[in-house]
Formats: structure tokens, sequence, C-alpha cells
């Protein structure tokens, strides 16, 4: 066996990519389930935030403005760590999966919201002024001047955001979370081969390749023409 | 009431995890100091070679930073600590974070400077040259400072996650903040010592939020005026 062989043998050992195809497979299930879960509750609950903040209710305001700041300080491992080690001791015991979810959608949930609110707040007062004065009421101007504008600059940094955060989702491994890489770790010392590991690298490109690539074309798109 | 207190806020176990807790602190400052320096330095060189004017290698750096975009930086950094030792290379949990950051963290950065480069008009430079700098010097001294400036908002912004990644060296045994909140929390189990660490990064990063905000929105109202 020359060295070119034993390396492809050690990294990637075909008889054990194929008995441990089905649980990266499983993991790679999880690792969607767990980001479509993420994406939809942080960027809703990051919108909602956002529009309350434009109410302009002082106290609540500042309540957001701190619990936003609170998740863009804490780095997203401290928070799940937090919450699957420590909330178990307030009598409530999430699962890793929850635990995961939880975390990542409230600083996902809390980056949203500063990019929705800046979007928001870039359009000129003038326009409330200019829409409220035609006759449409607060909801409608948001709805049909404001939040369209607002959504057309935000949408390049929030793509960013989420697949940053989105990523994250490798971090449930810490949490004994059987997403991919949480699969591949154990898988590589099940069988003392690095091979498994190979696999999860490349499941996790061709889940998340695509979406950057598409998040430059959109930047593209939606970039402000100077 | 009493109970939550005594599981989260628990001054006795406080007292006891504290200098485990600050000698993580030390180490997540010194870990900091190293990495950042590190990816900017790789962010820089990304940013020089797409300058070039080769097709080939305008595409490649692409590829390169898109790959590091995709790819979850716990990956890579386990990739390292599990996968390396296979080829026969043990490299130990502090050079693969070092290693990984370099990678993740340079392509990151080298967008950013990137863009940063391509806001400067290329008349700067060719002033630059025809008062006799050479191309090295017309571009410390004329491009990059104004470049820098164009793009800090995101240099900071990327430099804050990038202090707030060191915290998955905990996965590898490096001894940072989260590491040694860990250890004392599994001595003690009391998840007091977590709730330090949070509260420390949340105290040395809450300032740098703050004032990326205030830059965010500057920026923002500046761009639709």
């Amino acid at each position: 066996m020359n060295r070119w062989e034993r390396f492809l043998d050690t990294f990637f050992n075909v008889k054990v990519m194929a008995k441990y195809l089905p649980d990266i497979l499983s993991g790679t299930v999880l690792t969607i389930e767990l980001a479509l879960a993420i994406v939809a509750t942080g960027l809703l609950a990051g919108l909602i935030l956002a529009l309350i903040r434009s109410l302009g209710i002082k106290p609540l305001n500042w309540l957001i403005i701190f619990v936003v700041d609170v998740f863009r300080s804490l780095p997203p491992l401290v928070v799940i760590v937090l919450v699957y080690f420590g909330l178990p001791s307030a009598g409530f015991s999430p699962s890793a999966f929850v635990s995961t979810w939880m975390s990542l959608a409230l600083v996902l949930m809390a980056f949203a919201e500063e990019i929705f609110w800046a979007g928001i707040t870039s359009t000129p007062k003038g326009q409330w002024e200019a829409s409220r004065s035609t006759g449409l009421s607060f909801a409608q101007t948001l709805l049909y001047v404001i939040l369209p504008q607002a959504l057309r600059i935000t949408i390049a940094p929030l793509t960013n955001r989420t697949i940053a955060i989105t990523k994250g989702t490798a971090l449930g491994t810490v949490v004994a979370l059987h997403e991919i890489l949480g699969m591949a770790s154990s898988a590589v010392s099940n069988s003392y081969n690095p091979s498994p590991l190979m696999m999860g690298a490349a499941a996790y490109l061709v889940l998340f390749l695509p979406v950057v690539v598409a998040a430059r074309w959109i930047e593209t798109q939606f970039a402000w023409k100077r | 009431m009493e109970e939550i207190v005594l599981a989260f806020f628990n001054a006795e176990i406080a007292q006891a995890a504290l200098p485990i807790v600050l000698q993580g602190l030390l180490n997540t400052v010194l870990l900091s100091l190293l990495v950042v320096p590190l990816g900017l330095a790789g962010g820089l060189i990304l940013a020089m070679l797409a300058l070039s004017r080769s097709r080939p290698i305008r595409w490649l750096l692409i590829a390169w930073v898109d790959f590091f975009r995709a790819f979850p930086p716990l990956v890579l950094l386990i990739l390292l600590f599990a996968g390396l030792p296979f080829a026969g290379l043990e490299l130990g949990g502090f050079a693969c974070v070092a290693i990984a950051f370099f990678l993740n963290t340079g392509a990151y950065y080298g967008e950013i400077l990137r863009a940063g480069i391509e806001s400067i008009p290329r008349g700067q430079v060719e002033a630059a040259r025809s008062t006799g700098l050479s191309g090295l010097q017309a571009m410390t001294y004329v491009v990059l400072p104004q470049a820098v400036r164009n793009v800090l908002p995101d240099l900071l912004s990327n430099t804050l996650e990038v202090v707030k990644l060191t915290a998955l060296g905990s996965v590898v045994a490096v001894p940072e903040l989260l590491f040694q909140a860990r250890q004392a929390q599994s001595v003690t189990y009391n998840a007091t010592p977590i709730v330090m660490a949070a509260v420390i990064y949340f105290l040395i990063l809450w300032p740098v939020v703050r004032l990326l905000s205030r830059l965010e929105n500057r920026a923002l109202h500046a761009s639709t005026r």
C-alpha cells in the first residue's frame, strides 16, 4: 500500500463510510429540522420585537433593548450550556434538541430584531407623516410603506446573520444532540477511523454551501446602488 | 425563589469558583489577543489576493470564502482535533483553535477588508503611484487606512463574534472561560459558575454591542439620506 492508498483507506474508508452512512443521514435530517425551527421562530420573534419597539412605549423598549443586548453579547455555546445544564436546577429539563433550538432561536431573534429595527428607522420620518396624512392607518403605513423598504435593505445582513447562527446547530453536539457532528464524532470513536467525520463535513457543505451561494446572489440583487 | 438563588446565584459556590473562573477569563483574553490578529492577518492576505487581475485566482478566492462561510467553525475545529491525529499529526487543542480561527475568521475578515478596499476609488492609487510611492506604500499609507475606516463597524462586529467564538475552545479542553466554568460546575453540581461566566461575557462585551448598535444606525442613516 503506498502513501496515497493509505491516506484514502484512513480518511475515505468505503467500508466504514457505508456502515455509518445511515447515522450521518439521520443526523442530517435532525440538523435540517433544527435549522428550520431556528430560522422560523428566530426571525419571527425578531420581527415581532422590532414591531413592538416601533410602537414607542419607553419601558417596553428598554426591556427589548436589554434582552437583545444580552443575546448579542453572550456566546451561543454559553447560552446552550446554561439552558441545558442550568435550567434543570429550576425544575425545567429541556431536551438537547429543545435547548439548542431555544438558545439559537433567542440569539437569532436578538440579531434579527436589531437588523429589522435598523431597517424600520432607516425610512425617513417624512414617509410616516406623508402616509398617515393620506389617510393610511398606523398598521397600513407599516405594512405597505415602511416594511417593504425596510425588508429590502435588511435582506443582505439578515441572510448572512441567519446562516452564521444556523451553522451553530453543530454546537448541539456539546449537549449530546444527535445531529451531524454528534453522529460523526461517536462514529469516529466507535470505528477508530476518521471517515465518518469526513462524511459529516461533506454533509454540512451539501446543506449550507447552496445557501451561502444563494446569499451571495441575493446580496448583489438587493444591494444599495450607490 | 430561595431554591433558584441557591441553584444559580449561590454566594458560597461563587466565592469558591471565583479563582477558577477568573483564570478562565485571563485565558479567554489571551486567546482573543492571539486569534483576532491571526484572523486579521489571514483576512488581509485574502483581501490582497482579491485585488489580483487573474480570474482563476479570484474564483478560487470566492470558493475559499464561501467554503468557510458554509462550514461550521466547531466542525472545522473537531476535524483538526480528532481527524489530524489519524494522519499522524497530533496538535493539541490550543494549536487547533489557532488554525481553525485563522482559516474561519480569516475568511470573514477577508470579505470585509475586500469590501473596504473596493470602496476606495482607483484614482487614489494612481495618484499615489504617480507621486512616486511604490505599490506597497500606496496600499499601506493611502488605501488601507481609508478602507479600514469605511468598514470599521463590520470589522468591530466580526471581532465581537471572534471573541465570542473563543468559547468553542472549551470543546477541545482549552481552559478558557466557559471550560473553567464547566469544570467548576461539574465539581459543585451547581449552575452558579456558568452563570458567572455568562455575566462576565456580558459585562465585557455589552459596551461593544452598544457601540456597534450606534455605529450601525449611523451608517444606515447616512446611506439613506
